[in-house]
């Protein structure tokens, strides 16, 4: 079987991401639904060539469905049958797309399309293999397993895939998903496959490296543990062997398990003698009560009988390679920011709570119940859809009543509102100087008033973030987030000294600017700084080159017309900072004579005349 | 449809164990929020419970599943037939404790109960169809993912959960009977924050957490993976416990009404509260509750400082005031707070 491991070198490595993308492939080809589905982050073409692969290996009376992600709720999951409601007239579930891929595969383009609460709802449907309708009149469950995939085209740093769906789905392949088809097992291979996965033994000896990889990095999800397991199983069952070996498990992890690191192990590791109960255990996990758990199940503390869980004998366990497996497999970026303890940035967008319902504009969502006026409007298809299941019943009572039936009788309980929701909200983007002119004390007096400013955001539920400029870069310490306190942490904590690269940091600031726009929020600039620019676009010194780019900067920035506010965090007002504020188009704030008040103030102000 | 995970076979997570239980033994101490991280088995704890409750008496017959030893909240049904049955006696079944589940996608109709087309069509009469809230009367309403149920219908099961009763008045049909459940919702808050007004209204909230214990995890998976390739065999061996749990629940709720709060617990009770400047009294009210239900479940009959500061995190973290800089997090608080009151012990 031409399963190697990938080399885990540097992330750029085409070699390396082909390989797991053909492991990826052959796996979800055989597991199928046991691993939930994959997130194919990559352009459409990509993640096209991959599906093509995958659907030329799988049996071929599977079905395999797509679904947009603009389907209604209805289309997905099952809803009324209005032509066969009306025609019988009664109510007639129908099947969603989802119970109609039962025992196939589904695949939606362009998740990041899809509201959260509908990527939840798919969630719960691959944790259950049930799809569950309750709407317009119907109650109904169907059948529907099946293998998810999905393709997420969203930028770089920022997950399309709400969380609540990402945890069901084992397998992630970022950046480029195409694979080599020669790499690839046939389809026979994989029906092969398919037919011993069932079969495949894993002994304790692999679970305990999946358990210690997952307290090991941090990796929460129960969820992530079984999906490892199963992998490991289908790699197995790829190379027609009904044991899992530990190159099986090797691979699963880094398939499975790297992607969702949140930190790695500690890198001096005091080793415990294998009895000691490290003294960090919070509590072993007894049953609730205390009686003794059934004879075949050991608590997981006795060590001494029952089957041996760690084989501390063997010189070099398992599961410390596989900890090294991990490690390899995590880009060497990444690492170093997991190593630095740092936190992986949050990517969650909280977009839940960045709508706000309308009735006039905005993403139309379910229709509600209700009397249209002049702002609410009717939805004549849901009114009709309501309407429907009724229409022999009505009739009947006309009749009774000695009118004559019209063809469609409509009463008031029928009326539906189109109801939409709209993105609101404002994303506070704080670009901080963190250069050594911007003297630590000023900048310490700046946060204060910055932290109000927080609290402030967080009673209006604006989103933060924060840019932190310094050396000869400017980095995006925070994609906008509701974490206020993570934002105050790392504000708390930024470092301090270097050059001034103003320019730069202004330029960060259009893009982060422009890009919190788009997401349909209104972004608001809160630049702290002392203006000296002493670092050019280039990265090389000089005030005078320097000060010139900023200017040209500055200019870039007042034609995007975002909102800004500058505030001057040298001793005296600087002239500096003024000049460059007036260039940016931004409110200019000298620090000596501000509080958090008067700050809040201005970007009020700032928000109102843009 | 898969067969639940045994509640006696989940590892750890003991805080919602005990939480489910506390509202099992005494449903009055009003919902429970469970917030965490995705995957650590807050649905399988609550999916759990159908297999784990002991059954309940219900009147036969009766779409509301209501209980025949209180008259007093009877549905209309039962009421009516009442006046017709010999000494107003129903017939009495056995039946499971609802555990019901509320999908987000629900529309209000399925939700509160609506008319029933079907015999609108045959007899020509307007009858009510009950929909999920008639359903998990005297039982459990699961939400996952609550931060993202829609607005509307989140108020709605607050006002029912709060008033024990759902009236409709809708299709032509006005129809109120009782609905009194245990509300259980569960989420993560990175998805979105949850309302001050929703977080209130549940009575006790718990924060899960995956341990980072090896062993623990390992057993988790163990457990799992047996469970899912030889499901019989795994519920079989687990019935046991199940069944002790079972048994400590029955003996708990009969030994609720006799359980004491001596004067001096209550009092250190409320020092904790106003200690940690909880609004309202719903929180003094809910950790007594929980308390009491913790000794009933203890097997104690009388309340004391222990059982008070086990439920104190559970009854009041969502209680505080909101300081969102505070980094130590509200359980940090509600811990600051019990060593204050009941010192380092």
């Amino acid at each position: 079987m031409p399963m190697s491991a990938p080399a885990a070198t540097a992330s750029g490595d085409v070699a390396a991401a082909r390989a797991r993308a053909a492991a990826a492939l052959s796996v979800l080809a055989v597991a199928g639904a046991r691993i939930g589905g994959i997130v194919l982050r990559d352009s459409s073409a990509g993640a096209q060539q991959w599906i093509a692969a995958l659907r030329e290996r799988l049996p071929t009376q599977m079905r395999v469905r797509r679904l947009p992600s603009s389907a209604t709720d209805d289309r997905i999951f099952g809803g009324l049958d209005l032509a066969a409601t009306i025609a019988s007239g009664t109510p007639v579930a129908e099947r969603g797309v989802l119970a109609d891929a039962h025992g196939g595969v589904v695949i939606i383009p362009l998740i990041e399309r899809m509201p959260v609460a509908t990527q939840a709802r798919l969630g719960a449907v691959l944790d259950s293999g049930v799809a569950h309708v309750l709407r317009d009149g119907v109650r109904a469950e169907f059948a529907a397993e099946f293998a998810l995939i999905v393709v997420d085209e969203s930028e770089e740093d920022v997950w399309g895939v709400a969380a609540p769906l990402r945890d069901r789905l084992a397998l992630v392949l970022d950046g480029d998903v195409r694979v080599n088809l020669d790499s690839l097992p046939d389809a026979a291979a994989i029906a092969t496959a398919r037919a011993l996965i069932d079969q495949v033994q894993a002994d304790d000896e692999v679970l305990v490296g999946i358990g210690t990889v997952c307290a090991g990095f941090g990796i929460a999800s129960d969820r992530a543990s079984r999906q490892a397991l199963w992998t490991a199983r289908a790699l197995a069952a790829l190379d027609e062997r009904t044991d899992v070996e530990e190159e099986d498990v090797a691979l699963a992890v880094q398939l499975v398990l790297a992607p969702r690191a949140t930190r790695v192990p500690a890198p001096e590791e005091p080793e415990p003698e294998p009895d000691q109960e490290p003294a960090s255990a919070p509590e072993p996990p007894p049953p609730p009560s205390q009686e003794p758990p059934p004879p075949d199940q050991p608590p997981p503390d006795t060590n001494a009988d029952g089957p041996p869980p760690d084989p501390s004998a063997d010189d070099g366990q398992m599961e410390d390679r596989l900890v090294d497996a991990v490690t390899a497999a995590i880009p060497p970026e990444l690492l170093a920011a997991l190593l630095a303890r740092a936190q992986r940035p949050s990517q969650e967008l909280g977009k839940a709570g960045a709508e706000k319902e309308s009735w006039t504009r905005g993403r139309q969502v379910a229709a509600r119940r209700g009397k249209p006026d002049g702002v609410r409007r009717l939805h004549v298809l849901e009114t009709l859809r309501a309407a429907a299941p009724w229409q022999r019943a009505r009739a009947q009572a006309s009749a009774v009543r000695g009118i004559t039936a019209r063809s469609l009788i409509v009463e008031r309980d029928d009326f539906r509102l189109r109801r939409y929701v709209e993105r609101a909200g404002t994303s506070v983007i704080f670009v901080v100087d963190a250069s050594g002119s911007a003297a630590a004390q000023r900048l310490g007096e700046a946060k204060g008033a910055v932290e109000a400013l927080l609290v402030e955001s967080y009673a209006r539920r604006d989103r933060v973030s924060l840019i932190a400029f310094r050396g000869t870069t400017a980095e995006v310490l925070l994609p906008p987030t509701r974490a206020l306190a993570r934002a105050r942490k790392l504000l708390a904590s930024l470092p301090g000294g270097g050059g001034t690269p103003l320019a730069t940091a202004i330029d960060a600031a259009v893009t982060a600017g422009v890009s919190a726009r788009r997401a349909g929020t209104m972004p608001v600039l809160v630049f702290l700084t002392d203006g000296r620019a002493n670092v050019a676009r280039d990265g090389k010194g000089g005030r005078a080159e320097s000060m010139r780019d900023a200017l040209d900067a500055a200019a870039t920035f007042r034609q995007s017309t975002l909102a800004a506010v500058l505030i001057d965090t040298s001793p005296r007002p600087e002239p500096m900072a003024k000049k460059v504020a007036e260039a940016m188009g931004a409110r200019y704030v000298p620090l000596p004579v501000v509080d958090a008040r008067s700050i809040a103030g201005a970007v009020a102000l700032a928000k109102e005349t843009r | 449809m898969r067969v639940a995970f045994p509640f006696s076979a989940i590892v750890g997570q003991e805080q919602m164990k005990l939480a489910l239980l506390i509202a099992t033994v005494d449903p009055s101490v009003g919902g429970v929020l469970v917030l965490g991280d995705r995957g650590t088995g807050k649905s399988t704890v609550v999916r759990a419970l159908p297999a784990l409750l002991p059954s309940m008496k219900a009147v036969e017959g009766c779409r509301y599943g209501c209980d025949p030893a209180a008259n007093g909240s009877r549905c209309d049904e039962c009421r009516e037939r009442a006046l017709h049955a010999v000494r107003g006696k129903l017939p009495v079944i056995d039946k499971p404790v609802p555990v019901i589940d509320l999908p987000l996608g629900a529309t209000e109709d399925r939700v509160v109960g609506a008319l029933d087309i079907e015999q609108a069509l045959r007899n020509g009469e307007k009858a009510f169809e009950p929909g999920l809230l008639a359903r998990a009367h005297r039982g459990f309403l699961y939400v996952d993912e609550v931060n993202l149920l829609e607005d509307h219908l989140v108020d709605l099961l607050l006002d029912v959960a709060q008033t024990g009763e759902n009236v409709v008045e809708r299709d032509g049909v006005s129809v109120r009977h009782p609905a009194r459940f245990v509300l259980v919702g569960s989420g993560n808050p990175e998805e979105g924050d949850l309302r001050p007004q929703l977080l209130d209204r549940f009575g006790l909230s718990v924060e899960v957490r995956t341990s980072d214990d090896v062993q623990q995890r390992v057993e988790v998976i163990r457990r799992r993976d047996a469970y899912e390739r030889d499901t019989a065999t795994f519920l079989a061996a687990w019935e046991p416990s199940d069944a002790a749990v079972r048994a400590k629940i029955l003996a708990a709720r009969k030994r609720l009404p006799t359980v004491q709060v001596p004067d001096a617990v209550l009092l250190k009770a409320v020092e904790l509260c106003v200690e940690l400047g909880t609004d309202g009294v719903r929180g003094e009210l809910t950790l007594l509750r929980a308390a009491r239900a913790g000794a009933a479940i203890d097997g104690s009959k009388i309340v004391t400082d222990a059982h008070v500061t086990a439920v104190a995190p559970m009854a009041l973290r969502h209680r505080l005031r909101r300081n969102v800089l505070d980094e130590g997090g509200s359980g940090t608080r509600v811990a600051r707070g019990i060593t204050a009151i009941y010192g380092n012990g």
